[in-house]
């Protein structure tokens, strides 16, 4: 079936199989690895994108399901100029990442975390981050970045 | 002032942020164009004689380009090559068994030993048909019995080497049954303490992808070594110089990608046999099952000693698990073994260890390797004993503390413990927790009688690391004209932050700013030699290893700076701080490192170099974990978690933290959550991410971390290994703190993992004890 998406603002119209999983269509068709799969239950959600701003599970969608619809991924997040969002800034300097295979779905699960809820606790992030899955940093950094991000968005409203 | 020791950002991130790693699956090399997808069919079944296999429904998918079985593989040598031998001391006794009878096969032959086992491989051009024709190949299985615990393999009815005559495959020291250890002691407790199987679980699981081009296997894999995988040319039959191994990002490993696996040669071989690239990525429901696992030795202890907290002996004797082929597992039950005393003066220690085989996933090193469980046992071990003998648990490990004044100390098990300062670990965190004020709140809560309990859980630990120290590490540092500096490193990164701790080593030493090096791993064609990141390994040796590289290259130049200011070499210095060359006493000349290495043939310096430690390295530390247990409902909530972890000199704290709060969670993991299920025919129960408890930021606390450095001897940065610490403290720490929770209502053991379930049932039971 021809699909057409909005992926990072661009338009990409590609003939797919019917069961193609939206992640499989970022990294195979639209050629977007930053997203990655860490299983097939939906539970890690190593494969976390924005869809029309939302996060959702990309393995858990079907290429067909975004039909007409907007994907931002981790590639897209970087403003034109190439300036790092504040999330991803945020990971940077709390040392938010390791091996770095869980953080594209991480920074994306916090940019939506942090846009339903732009000041959360701490135990709020730790709740809204119970479906990403990090085997390196046991969360703290991941927090503490998400936190961070909070605050300097905060302060740059200000 | 030097860099190290300050908190410097990584440069390894703002690729990571932006675009993403490049896995396996991402790469797009050139080679890798067509290459078609791996996707192996395996055994269904725990344990079976196979009869039969018949893949011509599936060579008619659509896609499909070849189905392999062990019946292809006649261009292969009969053996299987050895594992690697990663973590250490060479086995003393207990003998590695690798190969001969107990030999694992690249594909079934005639028989699998556990659900998961590979048995053919299909080829296709997308991975959806790879899934869809694996399906279709049809395998005869005739079940045989399953050997599903430890307890099955001990009785020895069903046998998976049925030409050994046994499922015991390494007996180790022999049986330990001397009482008279005992003889005097006024408070003896003993009984079973089980380590249970667990999933490594890097995000990443296994991929590898291969090409053969020109007589020549280009192999990238996720791997901890890209070195010790060249081991997969010995597997096919390949010369050593025709195979390259890269290394890309790595998703984590802990452990269990350490050296290579059989599906990784599979493909290899498939490469080589059908002249496609070919790429095999496993999802995480084969990762679960087919990846090697951790743990999983059941442990049985005697210990005892006085009423008022003198410990007299300790006695450990372990049933390591090892799956359904014996891989590193002589080996994990002898670490278990060397460091079963943990941070004790105990005048009598008795350790010993048999390893069975089962039915099962194979188990190798996970974060620890062996120690974890040794740690895991003489702190459960300590607690038990204390509350038995009515002293204070934090009394009790003061008391039988080995001293700072007894260093270096050797075990009674022999483990040369080189430096320590165990009770000054310990005061930290009491501390730093508010113990006193901990154990009033508890005790308010018990008196009140609270549904909602408070328990303090202690654990002081060493572990062992860079055991191997004596295989070393390499490291090439080249400085170029241009005043860039390249590092070439033996060791492998796989999200520990190399590249930034090693350049903050190089710009100490040698002046030139962090963003004009460059550090390269992983790459067995540009560093043939290397021995790769594991046990905790990679600082100590691989940084050292920099460090003497450097240090080579300072006095390189050195000659080549006399030249050109016709000075005296010994006049020659170099300000590390601006990475200027002047003559002593004259800083107004000066000299860069563009115009030094110019000077020098063909425009570059180079130091290439192996550095080896004549000895171990015994990290330690002290965990406190705070648990709140819910005593109607058994649920446990992790409140804090505090911790003095010393490894020595800190070279950058932010990297130091981070290894210490992963190793934490996967720590607390095993104490709470996680653990590799199987019913009573082998089949796995735990084989997703939706069945396997992985823990998740929902169930942890941040943690709180405290300093303590003290240096080793063993190397020149003074440094020991931290990357396992966080396993090895946490563990017993959080598993304490639960049963410190309701030990007023009789409980004195539970099971890890501690589910609410277990913990309820243990209340209930030690309540119908006291009635």
């Amino acid at each position: 079936m021809k699909v057409e998406l909005t992926v990072n603002g661009k338009d990409i119209t590609a003939e797919v199989e019917d069961r193609t999983l939206l992640v499989h269509f970022l990294r195979d068709t639209a050629d977007l690895t930053a997203t990655n799969i860490g299983c097939d239950t939906t539970s890690c959600g190593a494969c976390t994108v924005l869809l029309d701003g939302e996060s959702v599970k990309s393995c858990t969608v079907l290429a067909a399901q975004a039909d007409g619809r907007e994907v931002t991924t981790l590639e897209g997040l970087a403003d034109g100029s190439g300036e790092m969002h504040p999330v991803q800034r945020a990971f940077h300097t709390e040392h938010g990442l390791q091996c770095g295979y869980c953080t594209p779905g991480m920074v994306m699960a916090i940019v939506s975390l942090l846009r339903e809820n732009p000041s959360p606790t701490e135990a709020e992030v730790r709740d809204g981050l119970e479906g990403n899955i990090c085997r390196c940093t046991g969360y703290h950094n991941i927090v503490r970045a998400a936190l961070t991000a909070a605050a300097s968005s905060a302060q740059g409203a200000q | 002032m030097s860099i190290l020791g300050t908190r410097v950002i990584r440069t390894e991130d703002p690729r990571l942020l932006t675009s993403g790693g490049v896995y396996v699956d991402d790469l797009r090399e050139p080679e890798l164009a067509g290459a078609v997808r791996a996707t192996f069919v395996r055994s269904p079944v725990a344990h079976a004689l196979i009869t039969g296999i018949d893949a011509a429904a599936a060579l008619e998918q659509p896609g499909v380009v070849a189905v392999l079985t062990v019946a292809d593989m006649t261009d292969m040598p009969d053996q299987v090559p050895p594992e690697p031998e990663p973590e250490g001391v060479p086995p003393a006794e207990g003998p590695m068994p690798l190969g001969g009878l107990w030999a694992e096969p690249l594909l079934a032959v005639d028989r699998v030993r556990f659900v998961g086992e590979p048995v053919a491989l299909v080829l296709t051009d997308s991975t959806y048909q790879g899934e869809d024709a694996a399906e279709l190949v049809s395998v005869d299985y005739e079940p045989l019995p399953a050997v599903a615990s430890i307890e099955a393999a001990l009785a020895g009815e069903s046998l998976l080497f049925p030409e050994a005559g046994k499922n015991v495959c390494v007996q180790g020291r022999g049986e330990v049954s001397d009482d008279s250890i005992f003889d005097g002691c006024e408070v003896i407790v003993e009984g079973d303490v089980v380590n249970q199987r667990v999933a490594c679980l890097p995000l990443e699981g296994r991929s590898t992808a291969a090409a053969w081009v020109d007589g020549k296997l280009t192999v990238w894999a996720s791997t901890q070594n890209a070195q010790i995988a060249r081991l997969i040319v010995t597997a096919i039959g390949l010369p050593p110089e025709a195979i390259r191994v890269v290394a890309p990002d790595v998703g984590g490993g802990f452990g269990a990608k350490i050296g290579i696996d059989r599906e990784s040669i599979v493909v290899a071989w498939a490469a080589k046999h059908t002249g496609r690239p070919v790429r095999w990525v496993e999802t995480r429901s084969e990762n679960l099952v087919a990846m090697t696992q951790g743990r999983a030795q059941r442990h049985h202890i005697k210990i005892g000693g006085s009423k008022d907290g003198h410990i007299k002996a300790y006695r450990l004797d372990v049933v390591q698990d090892t799956g359904a082929y014996p891989r590193m597992s002589g080996f994990l039950p002898m670490l278990t073994n060397l460091m079963a005393p943990g941070v004790y003066d105990i005048p009598a220690v008795q350790a010993g260890y048999k390893v069975v085989v089962t039915d099962a996933t194979p188990i190798a090193a996970y974060r620890g390797a062996g120690r974890p469980e040794a740690a895991a046992t003489i702190e459960r071990a300590v607690d038990w004993y204390a509350a038995e003998a009515g002293v204070d648990p934090a009394l009790v490990r003061r008391l039988n503390f080995i001293k700072n004044d007894q260093f270096p100390f050797v075990t009674k098990t022999g483990a040369p413990y080189d430096t320590g300062d165990y009770e000054g670990a310990l005061d930290k965190v009491l501390a730093a927790a508010g113990y006193d004020e901990l154990r009033a709140e508890q005790r308010r809560r018990r008196e009140a009688g609270d549904t909602r309990q408070l328990g303090i859980g202690l654990a002081s630990y060493v572990e062992i690391t860079a055991a191997d120290g004596a295989a070393g590490e390499t490291a090439k540092v080249e400085v170029h004209d241009d005043g860039t500096a390249t590092v070439y490193t033996g060791s492998s990164a796989h999200g520990q932050g190399h590249h930034t701790a090693f350049a903050m080593i190089v710009t100490s030493e040698l002046g030139i700013p962090m963003d004009k090096i460059e550090v390269i791993h992983g790459d067995t064609d540009l560093i043939p030699d290397g021995i790769g990141t594991y046990a905790s390994r990679s600082l100590q040796l691989g940084g050292s290893a920099v460090h003497k590289a450097a240090i080579e290259v300072k006095d390189e130049a050195a000659k080549r700076a006399a030249e050109l200011f016709e000075a005296a070499e010994t006049d020659v210095v170099l300000d590390a701080d601006t990475g200027t060359w002047h003559i002593a006493g004259d800083p107004d000349k000066s000299l860069t490192w563009s115009q030094v290495v110019a000077a020098a043939d063909q425009g570059l310096i180079v130091a290439n170099v192996r550095f080896t430690a004549d000895r171990p390295t015994f990290p330690f530390g002290t965990h406190l974990s705070l648990v709140e247990v819910d005593t109607e409902t058994g649920k446990v909530t992790l409140l804090r978690h505090v911790t003095a972890d010393d490894a020595g000199p800190v070279l950058n704290p932010i990297l130091l933290e981070g290894q210490r709060h992963g190793g934490i969670a996967q720590g607390a993991a095993q104490a709470l959550c996680e653990e590799i299920l199987y019913d009573s025919d082998g089949n796995p129960l735990t084989s997703t991410l939706a069945d396997y408890a992985a823990i998740t930021a929902a169930e942890l606390p941040s943690f709180e971390l405290l300093t303590s450095e003290t240096p080793t001897p063993g190397n020149p940065l003074g440094v020991k290994g931290i990357g396992e610490a966080g396993t090895i403290g946490a563990t017993p720490a959080v598993h304490n703190a639960v049963i410190d929770a309701v030990s007023h209502l009789g409980v004195r053991h539970i099971d890890m993992p501690m589910t609410p379930e277990r913990v309820w049932t243990a209340i209930q039971k030690a309540k119908a004890n006291a009635q």
